[in-house]
């Protein structure tokens, strides 16, 4: 036994390791699987966007720069949110560029929670949340959301769930891992609730633009919750970034400032390139996210089609690029039905119970994949469900 | 924008029973569209894009540029839609600029473009100039790289 263990301190060795990082390494051990398992786009970076690093990198850019980012692209992102979310901050003291949305939410929580502050978050949801308030010493509460409600938050639920010493709500619309969005009106009465009990919402809203029915609306946007909420957003999904690490917070100056204490102890500033990038990503990049979400919207419709086909219930996700289909009609368990499938099919998909306890009798599965992966898997999987009977 | 001609745009390539499934049309429907497209004369027709630079026939790719006489009726066209009907000319552009049309032609080797533009085009009347460009290398076909982009091994196969 390695004794190396007793220098590991008490909540790291605490966080859970399940089954899924087992799971993840029999994966990518399989040579010719196809995989609905990455949490990513397709695409590659748009190459405008690819190409401004690249210039940025001829011209020399290989410093820090301001902790809080580059000013030409927090003026950029002032303009953005305000244009496409309706709230308004300024650039010099209510936007922090950030290591991606993980780095924003991992600061907002340091900045706020102390020793023993409880946080409500819905689940199931982004592998990170729970760890990132168990890293803090914070306490996460998970609120269960269902199939029934499409996934979005069940606002009772949540009011059910709260205790004394609860400050902070997570929220992430549309959702990894169910696709799920929620309505002005809930967000409205979520909203009403966190004013009765002054709670900080943390809003991470990294899908906004991958929303297929509808409009996406910020819970930050309504009227009287700028101030406490903190808004997340990043690059990687919408813009096909995640390999540039770079998102952004925006909320009252006092948090930011908070949030810039720790980023500027503990990251300095998000790397100069990926800066860059971000800036024509905001800039100009509209034309290929539009693209690039018309291909998820139509890739959606067929696997959620196809998976009701098959008998595995499935809502049409209203965002993201997942799909999170029941497979309550098989009896299996997700990580069983998952292993199953991997054996028999070699095909991957993640077990709903990666994203916490309410994701059992379900999995994810990307729809970032092309057409013929598509069919192949979504027609493989009907096999092995077929077999299973 | 047709469903069936945006599917077919992004250009990857599926069977039409494929691409009812992608869309939840029966193939029959999907056929169907396809047929109505070619009717209204949106769909040309289908071609593989292959690579120049693998093409075992040593096929010669050129580019002309044609100076030629407008005409009192129709102007370019009638010459222009002459010239098209070469199986050769693959396509044919009228520009703006310092000439009138563009033609992409390709031929099994050098002298048969060369007797091309000497026998056919220009002699004929109303063409005033010609200056041919060879293709010497592809980088790009018709949105294809002709590069191939590395594996990507670093890539994990599922992600959160
Ligand atoms: C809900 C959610 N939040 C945050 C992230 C992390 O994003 P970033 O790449 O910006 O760190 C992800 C990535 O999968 C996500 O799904």
């Amino acid at each position: 036994m390695s004794t190396a263990n007793r220098f590991v301190a008490d909540h790291v060795a605490g966080l859970p390791r399940s089954g899924i990082r087992d799971f993840f390494a029999i994966v990518s051990q399989m040579k010719d699987a196809i995989s609905l398992g990455i949490g990513e786009p397709d695409f590659v970076t748009p190459w405008h966007i690819r190409e401004a690093a690249i210039y940025a990198l001829e011209q020399g850019k290989t410093s820090y720069t301001d902790n809080r980012g580059l000013i030409k692209l927090r003026r950029a992102l002032s303009t953005y949110v305000e244009e496409n979310f309706g709230m308004s901050y300024s650039p010099d003291t209510e936007i922090l560029v950030t290591v991606g949305v993980s780095e924003a939410i991992d600061i907002a929580l340091r900045a706020v929670i102390n020793p023993g502050d409880k946080v409500l978050y819905h689940e199931p949801c982004y592998v990170s949340y729970h760890p990132s308030v168990t890293l803090t010493h914070g306490q996460a509460i998970g609120v269960p959301t269902s199939a029934e409600d499409n996934f979005a938050l069940d606002v009772d639920k949540v009011i059910a769930a709260w205790e004394p010493g609860v400050k902070v709500l997570m929220l992430n619309f549309p959702t990894n891992p169910t696709g799920g969005v929620t309505d002005r009106a809930k967000l409205e009465r979520l909203a009403k609730f966190a004013v009765e009990k002054d709670l900080l919402i943390l809003s991470d809203e990294v899908y906004a633009e991958l929303t297929y029915d509808g409009q996406h609306t910020s819970i930050a946007s309504l009227p009287g919750m700028r101030d406490r909420v903190i808004f997340l957003h990043g690059f990687s999904k919408a813009w096909a970034m995640t390999g540039f690490r770079i998102g952004f917070a925006c909320g009252a100056p006092e948090l930011i400032e908070a949030m810039m204490k720790v980023h500027q102890y503990s990251m300095m500033c998000a790397p100069i390139l990926s800066q860059e990038a971000a800036t024509e990503a905001v800039t100009n990049g509209a034309e290929s996210v539009a693209r690039m979400k018309e291909q998820y919207h139509r890739r959606r419709d067929f696997v959620a089609r196809r998976f009701n086909e098959i008998g595995l219930k499935c809502h049409a996700p209203e965002g993201t690029f997942y799909a999170f289909p029941s497979i309550q009609s098989t009896g299996l368990k997700s990580m069983d039905f998952c292993k199953g499938l991997l054996d028999a099919e070699k095909v991957a998909v993640v077990p709903g119970t990666a994203f916490g306890p309410s994701g059992e009798g379900f999995f994810r599965a990307s729809f970032s994949n092309s057409y013929e992966q598509l069919i192949t898997a979504t027609d493989a999987i009907e096999r092995y469900v077929g077999g299973l009977g | 924008m047709n469903p069936v001609l945006k599917l077919l745009l992004e250009g990857e390539p599926l069977s039409t029973e494929q691409m009812g499934q992608v869309l939840g049309m029966s193939e029959t429907e999907v056929a169907m569209e396809l047929e109505k497209l070619k009717d209204q004369g949106t769909l040309l027709g289908w071609r593989p894009i292959l690579n120049p630079a693998l093409d075992d026939d040593e096929n010669v790719r050129a580019v002309i540029e044609v100076k030629i006489s407008p005409e009192r009726e129709g102007g370019f066209d009638r010459l222009a839609e002459r010239i098209s009907k070469f199986d050769r000319v693959e396509s044919c552009y009228l520009m703006s600029g310092a000439y009138d049309l563009l033609l992409v032609i390709r031929a099994e080797n050098l002298k048969r473009i060369a007797q091309f533009v000497f026998e056919k085009l220009a002699t004929l009347e109303g063409v005033n100039a010609t200056a041919t460009h060879f293709m010497l290398k592809a980088y790009k076909e018709q949105g294809y790289f002709i590069a191939r982009a590395a594996a990507d091994e670093d890539k994990p196969a599922v992600s959160p």
